[in-house]
């Protein structure tokens, strides 16, 4: 008895069409309920970084000081007789905190995701080429692997930072892409790689070169999709990590700076005003700790998977 | 096994030299240096500081007359910023705050979050497995920055156990707080990598074949699942060490410790040059030497990886 | 005539996110004291699940139902301490995957030892002197070194010698072997095979062969049962099942076989179809979607039990039998 049957999923036997490995791991992923909430979830948030702002009267860097570090509120003094709202109340600066969420959450997901695209272009073409040539090219592209690895990457960070990236605005955002991206590509690398080589020892390429298939559709065809698994996995994973790397920095004074902001800025405003003003830490933190939970669950629904042995 | 770990060790050195090496010029590479930023100096006492500090030299020289000083010396160079001490003295008064609150967090982490891994495994989809499971996510998610505020406020502020800051010579009470705040992220990450590791051995075949063989469930447990299933955790020290390290930058300067993060975030903000390299290479020295260590101890857990060396 | 292993009516369900599988329906079987029963059937069949049930064995989400004895002993229900006196000393099973059955990390001494320790009480010297004994005993040369070597250090066919070694350090009176040759390329096979016919002729352990090889059987084995879908389809002495199989699907399957001495420029003869789903087994005959027997019995009436249809000798079949030419009597 396959172990497949016995944990179930192995479908009819009487349709005679085959299931791909991908339905079947749509399937599961489907199934899952916390990995389907958690996308729901992160689709809502999604949208209310894209909308948020927009549904607040005031721009994220509006001060109010009539009314700063004000709790949430229907009927805030404006200064000019009248009265407005702020939904998660102000900061210090009387600046709504209900914007500026949603600005951080754009600014935060950005840097995670464009951060996890470098490195996994990086990653996946230097490790699929390592693998996939193997033998000295590969022990030394590898050994520089081992070596990046075993500096604390956040202490590079806050040196490149230092050293270059106390300009404002778009370029200082560009640089944290950039800086991330350049040390976040090292595990990304590793999993290719491991996983090629092991794609490449495999019966089926075996068997495929015997059939007499060429290298490209090799590639394309059977060494890829093979490969994609635990990469998609780590991908999911790596978002929610470069997150808070990007608000550790931001916590230091070294991530985004004005005029932006971004939820690990939000979070150090709010840490020093803790005692005065909760609101200002609360609601960046449960955003924030709202989308890493689900880009964790999703993961570890996308790895269930993808390969139910791990379970 | 000795030559086994001799190769690991002769692969350690190179890999300290490049990561030293990297640094200082990285540091050096920046626009401006450590005496920027103050009033303007008269170009002759500017001259005469830099050629003090060996700092007009071309920088490949000052690379090797750096490295020359440690290597012969221990001498990590004068502090750029606090004029008075050298790097070294700096070091040896800070580190061993940083050590103790390190060591402590890593031995509570490896210990507890062990434990819960082995607790929720043995238990899978009961409650018990999904505390754990919520409070390994939790410890992921949450920065622990965010954790250390929270936990000084609850426990420091309003419930007035412990004090909320400051090192107090390093008693008790003043180690709790930061010790639990630092040690709670790789807790989360050594307690999911044991359920896992967990569950998988006792899914395997050997520990069918143990248990076929009529041994009690608690002797299967310890004697052939445990050392199998705890290997993650094994391989996980590196970048537990790493994560150690990183969180001591945010939870000293939370908790007003004056331990290394603390001097290497404010020298590295003041382009304190000789005093971030020194806290760098220290801290690369001793992720190199714990990788190393690691890497034996592997070899000895698992017979088969030291015999395909 | 007393019975080593007595199953009555076994059951065995698993619980999956897709439905329930039915791996194990309503199973019977004796096993005497010395003899060899061969289990035999394809992948999917239940033969491996049915004696995991009876070991205790099976995965978490796994149901019994029936009765197991061991010498009159009920198995099941057993608390786990009467449970682990039991299997391993005195009846003990091997199973197909000798490459991961062992412990990495424990030296096989250690593995071996800690069955007598646990079992017998015996010192650590007693013990090792018999495992060196049994490692002999499986044609291992050097026993006493190899002892204190480690699973990685052994061959495919050496490390299947050592879990049978293992299987019979407390001279077990039932030893059940999950396809212990499968995994093992053919020369291997014989040897590991010649050790089961020494090992009946000379301990009178009763053997269970669960194999889907004909030919591991028609060697060793006293008796055959027949398994398809988690049922018996037939049942009875070795040599009359292979001379007169009376279930359409035992003659497939030793149709099948592809035979040196019978030059056939024909294809080999295969069963048409594939096993069934267990998750949906048609009403009826389970075999009756692959069976070029089938008649409206088979479809309409619920599925045939065994009956017996002489000496020891039993089928599960609508059909009334096989003339000698091979004509099938309705």
């Amino acid at each position: 008895m396959t172990d497949a049957a016995i944990r179930g999923g192995s479908g009819k036997a009487s349709e005679i069409k085959g299931r791909s490995l991908w339905d079947d791991a749509r399937r599961r992923l489907f199934a899952n309920k916390a990995a389907v909430t958690a996308m729901i979830l992160l689709g809502l948030l999604f949208v209310m970084a894209i909308v948020g702002p927009y549904l607040s009267p005031h721009h994220f860097n509006d001060q109010n000081y009539s009314y700063t570090s004000g709790a949430p509120t229907l009927s805030a003094p404006t200064g000019e007789g009248s009265t407005t709202f702020y939904l998660f109340g102000t900061d210090a600066n009387g600046r709504d905190i209900f914007a500026r969420t949603w600005i951080g959450a754009r600014v935060s997901l950005a840097i995670g995701f464009i951060a996890t695209a470098v490195s996994l272009v990086i990653g996946v073409v230097y490790g699929a080429t390592s693998g996939f040539i193997g033998g000295r090219v590969d022990n030394i592209m590898m050994r520089i692997v081992d070596i990046l690895y075993s500096i604390p990457h956040m202490f590079v960070f806050i040196i490149l930072l230092v050293v270059f990236g106390r300009s404002g605005g778009i370029l200082n955002l560009f640089m944290l892409f950039a800086v991330i991206g350049a040390l976040e590509w090292l595990t990304m690398g590793r999993i290719t790689r491991g996983q090629t080589l092991s794609v490449k020892e495999k019966e089926y390429i075996e068997a495929a070169e015997a059939a007499g298939v060429g290298t490209w559709t090799m590639i394309r065809r059977h060494i890829v999709p093979n490969i994609l698994g635990p990469v998609v996995v780590y991908m999911t994973l790596t978002v929610p990590g470069v997150i808070l790397i990007e608000s550790f920095l931001s916590f230091l004074g070294l991530g985004v700076q004005e005029p932006f902001t971004s939820w690990g800025r939000l979070i150090a405003e709010g840490a020093q005003e803790m005692e005065t003003a909760p609101w200002m830490l609360l609601f960046p933190v449960l955003f924030m700790a709202v989308t890493l939970f689900c880009f964790n669950f999703i993961g570890d629904g996308l790895r269930d998977a993808l390969d139910p042995k791990d379970r | 096994m000795l030559w086994f770990g001799l190769r690991r060790l002769m692969s350690a050195i190179p890999t300290l030299f490049i990561v030293i090496f990297l640094s200082f010029m990285i540091m050096h590479a920046a626009p401006g240096g450590p005496f920027d930023g103050e009033r303007q100096l008269p170009p002759e006492i500017e001259q005469n500081l830099l050629a003090k500090y060996d700092l007009d030299k071309p920088l490949l020289t000052q690379f090797w007359l750096y490295v020359e000083g440690i290597v012969t010396e221990f001498d990590f160079g004068p502090s750029f910023k606090r004029e008075d001490f050298t790097v070294t003295e700096l070091i040896s008064q800070s580190w061993h705050v940083s050590a103790r609150i390190g060591l402590s967090a890593l031995s509570i982490a490896l210990v507890i979050g062990a434990t819960l891994g082995c607790m929720a495994a043995l238990n899978q989809n009961s409650w018990v497995d999904y505390f754990v499971m919520a409070l390994a996510m939790t410890g992921i998610t949450i920065p622990s920055f965010v954790i250390a505020p929270v936990l000084s406020l609850f426990f420091g502020v309003w419930l007035n156990l412990l004090p909320s800051a400051g090192w107090g010579g390093g008693s008790l009470p003043n180690m709790i707080l930061p010790v639990a705040a630092l040690s709670l992220g790789p807790l989360a990450v050594i307690a999911r990598l044991t359920r896992g590791g967990m569950i998988e051995v006792l899914r395997s075949n050997f520990v069918r074949t143990a248990r076929a063989k009529g041994l009690p469930e608690g002797l299967v447990i310890r004697r052939h699942a445990l050392r199998a299933g705890l290997l993650p955790v094994v391989s996980y020290l590196g970048p537990a060490m790493a994560a150690l390290m990183t969180g001591s930058l945010v939870i000293e300067r939370i908790f007003g410790l004056p331990g290394l993060g603390r001097y290497f975030v404010d020298g590295a903000l003041q382009r304190d040059y000789t005093l971030v390299l020194g806290v760098v290479i220290l801290y690369s020295t001793l992720i190199i030497t714990l990788n190393f260590v690691v890497d034996v101890m592997y070899g000895v857990l698992d017979p088969r990886v030291r015999d395909s060396q | 005539m007393s019975s080593v292993l007595s199953v009555n009516d076994l059951t065995v369900r698993f619980a999956t996110p897709d439905g329930e599988v039915k791996a194990v329906n309503n199973v019977s079987l004796d096993v005497d004291a010395g003899e060899c029963l061969g289990v035999v059937g394809e992948s999917g069949s239940g033969k491996s699940q049915l004696f995991m049930a009876v070991m205790g064995l099976l995965a978490s989400n796994g149901k019994v139902g029936g009765s197991a004895k061991y010498e009159g002993t009920e198995l099941f229900g057993l608390n786990m301490k009467d449970l682990n006196k039991i299997r391993g000393s005195k009846m003990s099973m091997i199973f197909q995957d000798p490459m991961t059955s062992l412990t990495p990390h424990m030296k096989i001494g250690d593995q071996m030892t800690e069955v007598l320790q646990i079992h017998k009480g015996m010192g650590h010297r007693a013990a090792s002197a018999r495992s060196a004994e049994l490692l002999d005993l499986m044609r291992i040369p050097e026993a006493k070194k190899r002892l204190s070597q480690y699973p990685h250090e052994f061959s495919g066919g050496m490390r299947q010698r050592v879990m049978i070694a293992m299987a019979l350090l407390c001279d077990p009176k039932l030893l059940i072997a999950d396809e212990p040759t499968t995994a093992l390329d053919v020369t291997v096979q014989a040897q590991i095979l010649d050790l089961f016919a020494n090992l009946k002729k000379e301990t009178g352990t009763a053997i269970v062969m669960i194999t889907h090889d004909l030919g591991v059987v028609a060697g060793l084995c006293d008796r055959v049962n027949v398994m398809y879908a988690g049922r018996f389809v037939e049942t009875g002495d070795v040599r009359e099942i292979f001379y007169n199989p009376q279930h359409p699907y035992t003659r497939g399957l030793l149709g099948s076989m592809p035979r040196l001495d019978e030059i056939k420029s024909e294809h080999l003869s295969a069963i048409p179809g594939q096993p069934p789903n267990l998750q949906d087994l048609p009403p009826g005959c389970s075999f009756q979607a692959r069976c070029k027997y089938r008649f409206e019995p088979c479809v309409e009436d619920p599925h045939p039990g065994l009956e017996s249809i002489g000496k020891d000798r039993m089928k599960a079949c609508h059909l009334r039998g096989f003339s000698k030419d091979g004509e099938a009597l309705q």
